[in-house]
């Protein structure tokens, strides 16, 4: 197997029992008790997983494990509902909700065998890209606490200081990237709307897979943007991103946007060649703000391709400059619209104001709702006002067209995956991070990575390197609908060729000695 | 009762065989021909008004589960016992269509002399209410699933059973959409409780276009549009238990000049009462003008006891629905046979051909065709399919009997059915069964019987004892004599009495 094929060497581990799926979860979970400083989970649910776990035992000891994830210890972004387990989208407004029902993904995990360890932290409502707006406190990235950062960057100091060089985690997906960068899952559910699960998964150094749109069933999964939204796939290796994407993808009867073709799960090459790819690099990617360490990074990627013979060409994605303020209006559109259902009648949060419905209304959506989330409903109603419905929502409707026809027109030119960076720089302490509000940080740190949303594609974060700082640096590809298969490929030779450094969490490693080096070695040895 | 009106009523026509209410009586209105044409209002030389009516018909359809979800549809069930994580509006869910709810719509819009949209859209439409638990109805704003049909009914004319005029109403749309839960107001409590039984069923609304110009065509539109759903069992239409529900715009306005601001009454649960209701609005918009108000356009709720329209205070406020296309729902796609894909899975599409060549007659092809098989009068053949199973009733009749149609008709709808009308029941509660009266009719055909004592022999029948009809002609020795030296004697008899005298 390859060096890289986590999942697969874990599995095998299991299968012959070097480890059983409750040694795996019990390490999982006293990792998760200490790093708790990093916030990445909201709910840990301990006793399930361990009777999870003993499940998967049982199994492995009747010798019917039921597949490759069965007893993996995973994480679930907590805007996905769990059955039994409190599902909050970080906000007052679900806080304590305990949903009656699974989404569909979060049930084909458990059909599978996984050991679901408990739900990440993100953004309220998934609306961020910081992981630092929800209503339990920001995540933080497992990177602050590494050698490779601390050399680098914290001055050794008392720690008053180094409690503000903590930097974030990236969003709104931040709690399940910083769950897999540190080592407490194996694999974890994201969601990503405008770049919400490649986005922290680039700042913690994670793969970050957001498939195409319709090839992973929604049900279950609390919108943000339904016409955007994908669950998105985070492990630390590309090889394993093919393992969850197959385990997840198909048509699913309760969400009419899946598409009816079976999808075959499909495990990548380990010898691949790219001297046949064209390698499209759109020039609107590089984008005002680029850091030029990022920009470097982009172009000795597009040599690395060029070396191994494939073809490499500057593509144009001329409407690339209006997506963010397409993806303003549309998103906060929708937002307005899905967020009408939290009126305290049924469900969540309700205010003890009384005195009539429509005063209950308005105090419920007042306390159970942040700032952001706010904001975006007002402006999304502003824009759905019967006066405003052309000049906002149906321009925004036809620029969106026109951006997803610059990816076909670029793909059938004959580009097979466009490579671009996926952050414009690398992740920042928090303390610089709240200068400046949501809806100002989310126009930046989108912008890259939202238009395969506007057009449906599936795109990739894979680590490229470290930045100067000791943080990391990811690329994304973006590749064809529906051609995953093609797109992962491409990412593992890629990833084979950068050789990621693994994270070095010397206060975990003091912890928990065990587990990082079972962990360690099952990745890199 | 009513001031400053420079016009008389005159009955124009009559309401028909289904039941409507009586003419409001003392009320004047606005004077107009059977055809609903504005006459000369004489006097002060003022222009008449015309009255406009505008109908939206909401059917709930008849199918076992909701629009998007799969819970059962049933009336009266305990509250909140029908309800699936979707209908709550649970986070996460998402809605899928009922294919049953389509095939309802498609079929109602052919019906109707629809054309039927290959394609069309769902739409969200925004408003906090309590018995609308996602904060929105997904309805069809766009692009509906049938545009541009008609619907023709008749009614008569003077009074008269004879003067039938068909008339034509133009359907502009046939949108599918969600119904809403129920809101109970217990004001004692200050509580509002919230079932949600109802909340995600399916209903069509139908659009008419305002080509009515009175209360008695809207009900008779409405009538024949109930028939038509209940003939394709697109709707169970009764209005009663809130399947039918009819929201009448209306307005007035002088010949020649653009129609007037119109008002929308809701709140109407009887096709008596939306004749009543209508009429009621347009003699109240034709007070206010004629004594110098203006109309606002506003939503006015019929009170049935009252019998007017009232403002309704909770739909003051100008509402903007914020409408949005259904992201989570793909365009509804329907194909005809030219357009079908092959090695396409037939449960997954909807025929539009399949279901044309598979719809039933409607009430008008059942109405010819009665008139055409028996020689029965077309105002029979009205009164026959106005009543559930009465049609099937009569055939049965005339099957048993050697009577012609055209007298066993008359038996069925002057006797039998004014016993019915009497005691409230319907013809399938009659306690005279078909071959019972058609034994009876028989009795009479062969001259057994005069016609006189046919008519006790069927008020016996209606007591429902059992005896058939020749039993109760023995008991009550109704016989006609048919035995010629028997009624000599008994004439003879009667002659000699005479004699003696």
């Amino acid at each position: 197997a390859s060096k890289r094929n986590l999942l697969f060497q874990v599995s095998a581990a299991l299968k012959e029992g070097r480890v059983t799926p409750t040694e795996l979860c019990q390490r999982c979970l006293s990792l998760i008790k200490s790093t708790k400083f990093l916030n990445a989970y909201i709910n840990v649910a301990e006793e399930t997983a361990l009777k999870q776990a003993e499940e998967s035992e049982q199994r492995y000891r009747r010798g019917q494990p039921l597949g490759v994830l069965d007893g993996i210890p995973v994480a679930v972004k907590d805007n996905f509902n769990t059955a039994g387990i409190e599902t909050t989208c970080a906000s007052n407004m679900l806080k304590g909700y305990i949903s009656p029902y699974n989404a569909t993904v979060v049930q084909k995990l458990l059909d599978q065998g996984a050991v679901l360890l408990g739900k990440t932290n993100l953004d309220e409502f998934a609306m961020g890209s910081g992981s630092t707006d929800g209503a339990f406190g920001p995540v933080r990235n497992p990177w602050s606490y590494s050698r490779q950062y601390k050399e680098k960057s914290v001055p050794k100091s008392p720690s008053e200081a180094r409690e503000c060089t903590w930097v974030i985690a990236g969003g709104s997906s931040g709690g399940s990237a910083a769950a897999v960068s540190s080592f407490t899952c194996f694999a974890a559910l994201g969601s990503d709307t405008g770049g919400s699960t490649r986005n922290p998964a680039a700042h913690c150094g994670v793969v970050g897979l957001k498939p195409t749109y319709g090839l992973i069933s929604r049900h279950g999964l609390i919108p943000l943007v339904n016409s955007m939204d994908v669950p998105g796939i985070l492990t630390r290796c590309v090889d394993d991103a093919a393992v969850v994407l197959g385990s997840l993808a198909g048509h699913d009867p309760k969400d009419s946007t899946t598409v009816q073709d079976n999808f075959k799960p499909f495990e990548l090459p380990n010898v691949i060649d790219v001297s046949k790819l064209s390698i499209g690099i759109p020039k609107e990617y590089h984008a005002p703000g680029l850091s030029s360490e990022i920009l470097s990074l982009w172009s000795k990627a597009a040599d690395l391709f060029k070396n191994a013979g494939a073809k490499v060409i500057e593509v144009s994605l001329p409407h690339t400059p209006y997506s963010i303020v397409c993806y303003h209006v549309l998103c906060t559109a929708e937002v307005a619209s899905n967020m009408a259902r939290f009126d305290g009648l049924e469900y969540g949060h309700r205010s003890a104001v009384n005195k009539s419905t429509e005063s209950m209304y308005a105090a419920t959506r007042r306390e159970g709702f942040n700032d952001v989330v706010r904001g975006r409903i007002l402006s999304g109603n502003y824009f759905l006002l019967k006066q405003n419905y052309e000049h906002y929502f149906i321009k925004a409707q036809k620029v969106r067209r026109l951006i997803a026809s610059d990816f076909v027109k670029v793909f059938s030119s004959g580009v097979d995956v466009l490579l671009t960076p996926t952050t414009l720089r690398e992740a920042v302490p928090y303390m610089e991070f709240i200068q400046e509000d949501n809806r100002t940080r989310s126009a930046q740190d989108d912008i890259l990575t939202q238009a395969a949303n506007m057009a449906g594609l599936p795109a990739i974060n894979v680590p490229a390197a470290l930045s100067e700082r000791g943080l990391p640096v990811g690329l994304q590809f973006i590749g064809r609908a529906f051609q995953e298969k093609q797109l992962l490929t491409v990412a593992k030779w890629f990833e084979k060729q950068v050789k990621f450094p693994v994270i070095q969490l010397e206060e975990m490693k003091r912890h928990d000695q065990g587990v990082f080096q079972h962990q360690q070695s099952a990745s890199f040895s | 009762a009513v001031r400053g009106s420079r016009v008389v009523w005159r009955q124009a026509w009559q309401r028909g065989a289904g039941g409507l209410g009586p003419a409001p009586r003392g009320q004047p209105a606005v004077a107009r021909n059977a055809r609903g044409r504005a006459q000369p209002a004489g006097k002060c030389g003022l222009a008449p008004w015309v009255p406009v009516v505008g109908l939206e018909v909401h059917a709930q359809i008849s199918s076992n589960s909701k629009l998007f979800s799969g819970s059962q549809v049933q009336f009266s069930a305990p509250p909140n016992s029908l309800v699936s994580f979707f209908d709550a509006s649970l986070p996460g869910t998402l809605p899928v269509l009922n294919r049953r709810c389509v095939e309802a719509a498609v079929m109602t819009g052919l019906a109707l002399n629809c054309s039927i949209n290959k394609k069309s859209l769902f739409d969200r439409k925004h408003y906090f209410y309590a018995d609308l638990p996602a904060g929105y109805q997904i309805t069809q704003q766009r692009v509906p699933i049938a545009v541009n049909g008609s619907l023709s009914y008749s009614l008569c004319i003077d009074n008269k059973m004879s003067q039938m005029v068909t008339k034509t109403v133009r359907i502009k749309q046939i949108q599918l959409e969600q119904d809403s839960g129920k809101s109970l107001h217990d004001d004692t409590r200050s509580q509002t409780l919230v079932d949600l039984n109802r909340a995600g069923v399916g209903l069509m609304e139908v659009v008419m276009e305002p080509d009515m110009c009175c209360g008695e065509e809207a009900a008779a539109a409405v009538r024949e549009l109930q028939l038509i759903l209940q003939t394709l069992g697109s709707s169970q239409a009764v209005m009663a238990e809130g399947q039918l529900r009819v929201d009448a715009n209306v307005s007035v306005h002088h010949p020649g000049e653009p129609y007037g601001v119109r008002t929308e009454v809701k709140n109407i649960n009887s096709l008596r009462f939306l004749a009543k209701a209508i009429d009621y609005e347009i003699q109240r918009q034709i007070e206010e003008l004629e004594n110098g108000g203006t109309i606002l356009n506003e939503t006015r709720a019929f009170d049935s006891k009252l019998g007017c329209t009232v403002p309704m205070r909770d739909k003051e406020g100008k509402q903007d629905y914020r409408f949005m296309p259904e992201p989570n729902l793909p365009p509804l796609i329907l194909y005809d046979a030219k357009s079908l894909p092959a090695n396409i899975n037939h449960q997954q599409v909807v025929n539009i051909d399949w279901i044309h060549e598979r719809l039933p007659d409607l009430p008008s092809v059942k109405r010819a065709k009665l008139v055409e098989h028996y020689g029965i009068l077309p105002e029979h053949s009205f009164a026959l399919l106005n009543e559930d199973g009465l049609t099937e009733f009569f055939e049965a009749v005339v099957k048993q009997t050697q009577m012609r149609p055209k007298k066993v008709i008359g038996w069925i709808l002057n006797d039998l059915l004014s016993y019915l009308k009497q005691h409230s029941l319907t013809i399938k509660e009659s306690p005279v069964s078909s071959s019972s009266l058609a034994d009876l009719l028989n009795l009479l055909e062969n001259k057994e019987i005069s016609s006189t004592a046919a008519k006790q022999v069927l008020a016996e029948l209606w007591k429902g004892e059992g005896k058939s009809p020749l039993e109760i002609v023995k008991e009550k020795k109704l016989e006609l004599m048919q035995d010629q030296n028997q009624l000599e004697e008994i004439c003879q008899a009667v002659i000699d009495g005479q004699e003696n005298e």
